[in-house]
């Protein structure tokens, strides 16, 4: 089963699909030019220690995003597998 | 906030850019040669395949971000002379930060014949993005794939020839860090148009307004495709008129064909049910779509290889912070454990060549006032900055250009984004602070990665909190003089200090952003994102050469470039007499009562103030005050330059009230004018000069004050 959650509720190694960008204005953009859209699939593969700075794989790069942003982004978490 | 504090919006200052801008392409399109474009993502290698085909020295580093202003370089091939422009990396031609500006007005506005985007192949569907929209704004374009060889590691292939077919333009693949660049020269050479470039579809409402709009610019013959145009129009209208007004001093907005097409786009956009926002949604969805789409036509990855368990240790809670401080502090063990005996060597030559400088001076009869003022006046200042500032460069140089080529800074700023978070500013702060490590001025031009204009005041006004080059070695030499003892862990004990210093100056990093966020700045930190760039294996070899030649050299001839006028003017001051009392003593008297309030002297206050073009010779000043007053002629060893700055009255607290000043104190001229053409304005130039200045000195009396009340007890 696949379910709906934020970027940023993503632990180390799980995958999600991106379902809808809720961030605006120049950072939408930027996410926009690093190649994340809507189906996109991304990586979380680490967090800092506070946990508030992800590191994600999009498109084959290592982007570090924070959860301020991370968090108005919906993906659609794939289980492990699968 | 007022007029003052919005120096770094677009409005102000973006046209001067612009313009200054155009003059120069202006200048660059008189020239015979061709000029050619180096486009491409951040940190794909562009500065690497451009010092590899001119033959220069641009500093390269493994980041997002080292390339802030173009680089131009020439070539010769053939019959052809080339001008090269090395571009700072830019994500997309729809920019958001003052570096990608730059690329984005060369791109779009230079008029350049040809433009090559440099591509990583480690990720090649993401710089795809990039790619279609130059291809899709000019038709001067060819393909450059860079990092093969690592691509290759990873089990990525990729089929150049259909990439080619797929693109419809030129597609070259090179391995920039090696020299095998001769193919592309020879590509270059023919500077082919394409004729059958891919040609982009956008969604039906986008292709009818592109169709309504694009014949009302055919008449102005333009360098850029009307279909580019046309969507620019679409998606961000104000600022491609700006520009175009700028570059052409043609307003479309003036142009009655123009704005009825526009009105007509207005209409279509509504029938559609659509608006700008949702336009522009479409539009980058449509190039991450066909990037996507190609490089699934052409890129085969036959194992997915990712490797997180370097960057896990990395970045991890306990590991991440220890290796982060004990790489400092082993960097800095290195540097003083090294640069000792040199610098004892150094100066033991040079003081015997002064005997024969002394002869050579007799024989030439010049007279002994003129003599004196050259040997114990310019000389000894000069090798007193060759001795104990060459060694420290020479060693601390290459190890931080080691550090910065393997990719690990970004991940420094990455474990510290929590505080800057705290302190409301940007986390690429710590990218700007590891570049005031080698420059402050660097630094200061450095912050135009970060997005916010607030965020990017902060660190412009917090970046002389690390010491850069010139300061560096000048706190070593105050550290091994002053604390290095005859002990076997002496050596420890200066790499331990030098790293308390350095942890301490990144603490008032924070503090002061944090001040400044409360009150002048105020602001919510900003969204960002950060490449973590792979990991490379630095090119030992290279690097040392590099950072020997090119920063050490530059650095150590600057150096010597003020060091000689200032061990003149030194030298004067101790000379010339006013009621017999030299203008040397009178100026340090003055100074003294303010200055050992902060825990100095009049004497390394003046080597300060004549220090503000380079900060590297303040030691060597201050040695020069000591001396040149006193009986004592000569210094050999740490020993004797220890018993000068004893017997100068220098204690223990003097040593760290010198440190803490040299950490905080006015940035050199260099980095105060960097400030103010970053900033265009007079206010933050000057806030930039009296901030670290006031915590130095209020820190320095703390310290002073307290030493006194302890020892008063």
């Amino acid at each position: 089963m696949n379910e709906l959650c934020l970027l940023s509720q993503l632990s180390e190694g799980e995958i999600g699909i991106v379902n809808a960008i809720n961030v605006t204005g120049s950072m939408r953009r930027r996410l926009q030019d690093l190649g994340l859209i809507r189906e996109t699939e991304i990586k979380c593969l680490f967090r800092n220690v506070k946990g508030n700075l992800g590191a994600y794989n999009i498109r084959d790069a290592v982007i570090a995003l924070r959860n301020s942003d991370t968090s108005r982004i919906e993906v659609i978490r794939k289980k492990n597998g699968a | 906030m007022g007029r003052d504090n919005m120096g770094l919006t677009l409005s102000s200052t973006g046209t001067n850019i612009a313009k200054k801008d155009l003059f120069e392409y202006n200048a660059l399109k008189q020239r015979e040669e061709i000029l050619i474009g180096l486009a491409g993502n951040p940190n794909v290698g562009k500065s690497t395949l451009f010092n590899n085909l001119t033959g220069m020295h641009q500093h390269t580093g493994n980041w997002p971000g080292k390339t802030i202003s173009s680089a131009i370089g020439r070539i010769k091939y053939g019959e052809k002379q080339y001008l090269l422009a090395d571009l700072p990396g830019t994500y997309s031609l729809l920019t958001h930060s003052k570096e990608e500006d730059v690329a984005r007005d060369f791109i779009c506005f230079s008029g350049a014949k040809k433009i090559i985007v440099v591509c990583d192949a480690t990720c090649l569907e993401r710089n795809l993005n990039l790619c279609l929209q130059i291809i899709e704004m000019t038709d001067n374009v060819c393909v450059c794939v860079n990092l093969i060889d690592e691509a290759e590691r990873k089990g990525i292939e990729i089929d150049f020839d259909k990439l080619s077919v797929e693109l419809g333009v030129e597609v070259v693949s090179v391995i920039a860090r090696q020299k095998k660049s001769a193919k592309l020269l020879s590509e270059l050479s023919e500077l082919s148009v394409s004729q059958k470039k891919i040609q982009i579809k956008y969604p039906s409402v986008i292709e009818e307004c592109i169709d309504v709009l694009k014949d009302s610019f055919i008449k102005y013959n333009f360098n850029f495709s009307e279909r580019w145009l046309a969507v620019n129009l679409l998606t961000c209208r104000e600022e491609i008129t700006e520009k175009i007004k700028t570059y052409y001093n043609i307003d479309l907005m003036q142009d009655k064909q123009v704005v009825t097409a526009l009105k007509m786009t207005d209409k279509i956009i509504e029938r559609y049910g659509q608006t700008s926002e949702s336009i522009i949604d479409k539009v980058a969805r449509t190039f991450v779509k066909k990037a996507e789409e190609i490089s699934g036509k052409t890129v085969v990855k036959k194992q997915n290889k990712e490797n997180t368990v370097l960057d896990k240790i990395l970045t991890g809670k306990i590991t991440g912070r220890i290796l982060m401080v004990g790489l400092l502090l082993v960097v800095f063990w290195l540097t003083i454990k090294g640069a000792n005996l040199p610098s004892e060597l150094l100066s033991k030559t040079f003081i015997a060549g002064e005997k024969y400088i002394d002869i050579f001076l007799d024989k030439l009869n010049v007279p002994e006032i003129f003599k004196n003022m050259l040997i114990c006046g310019v000389y000894r200042v000069l090798t007193w900055v060759i001795s104990v500032m060459l060694p420290p460069m020479a060693i601390f140089f290459p190890l931080f250009t080691l550090l910065e080529d393997s990719g690990y800074l970004p991940r420094i700023a990455f474990n510290m984004d929590n505080f800057f978070r705290k302190c409301n500013s940007c986390g690429k702060q710590a990218l700007t602070i590891s570049m005031g490590f080698g420059c402050n001025a660097a630094g200061v031009t450095g912050t135009r990665i970060i997005d916010s204009d607030r965020e990017r005041l902060i660190s412009i006004l917090t970046n002389s909190f690390v010491p850069c080059n010139g300061r560096f070695p000048m706190m070593i030499s105050v550290i091994s003089i002053f604390f290095a003892t005859s002990m076997a862990i002496s050596d420890v004990i200066s790499a331990l200090i030098m790293t308390a210093l350095i942890c301490f100056g990144i603490f008032m990093t924070f503090i002061v952003s944090k001040i400044l966020s409360e009150t002048w700045l105020k602001g919510e930190s900003s969204s960002f994102a950060l490449e973590l760039p792979p990991f490379r294996k630095p090119q030992i070899g290279k690097v040392i050469i590099r950072s020997v030649f090119d920063r050490t050299l530059f650095v150590l001839l600057r150096a010597m470039a003020v060091a000689a006028p200032a061990g003149l003017i030194i030298w004067l001051m101790v000379n010339i007499k006013v009621d017999s009392v030299s203008l040397f003593s009178l100026c340090a008297d003055f100074l003294d009562p303010f200055a050992s309030f902060i825990g100095l002297d009049g004497v390394i206050l003046i080597a300060f103030i004549l220090g503000f073009p380079a900060n590297e010779i303040v030691v060597p000043l201050t040695i020069m005050g000591y001396t040149c007053s006193g009986e004592l002629q000569q210094v050999s060893d740490m020993e004797t330059l220890k018993y000068i700055f004893t017997s100068n009255g220098w204690t223990a607290v003097t040593a760290i009230c010198f440190l803490v000043f040299t950490l905080m104190h006015w940035p050199c001229s260099t980095t105060c004018i960097t400030i103010y053409k970053e900033t265009k304005s007079k206010k933050w130039t000057f806030l930039g000069f009296v901030i670290p200045t006031l915590c130095g000195m209020i820190l320095c009396f703390l310290i002073n004050t307290v030493y006194k009340i302890l020892t008063a007890v």
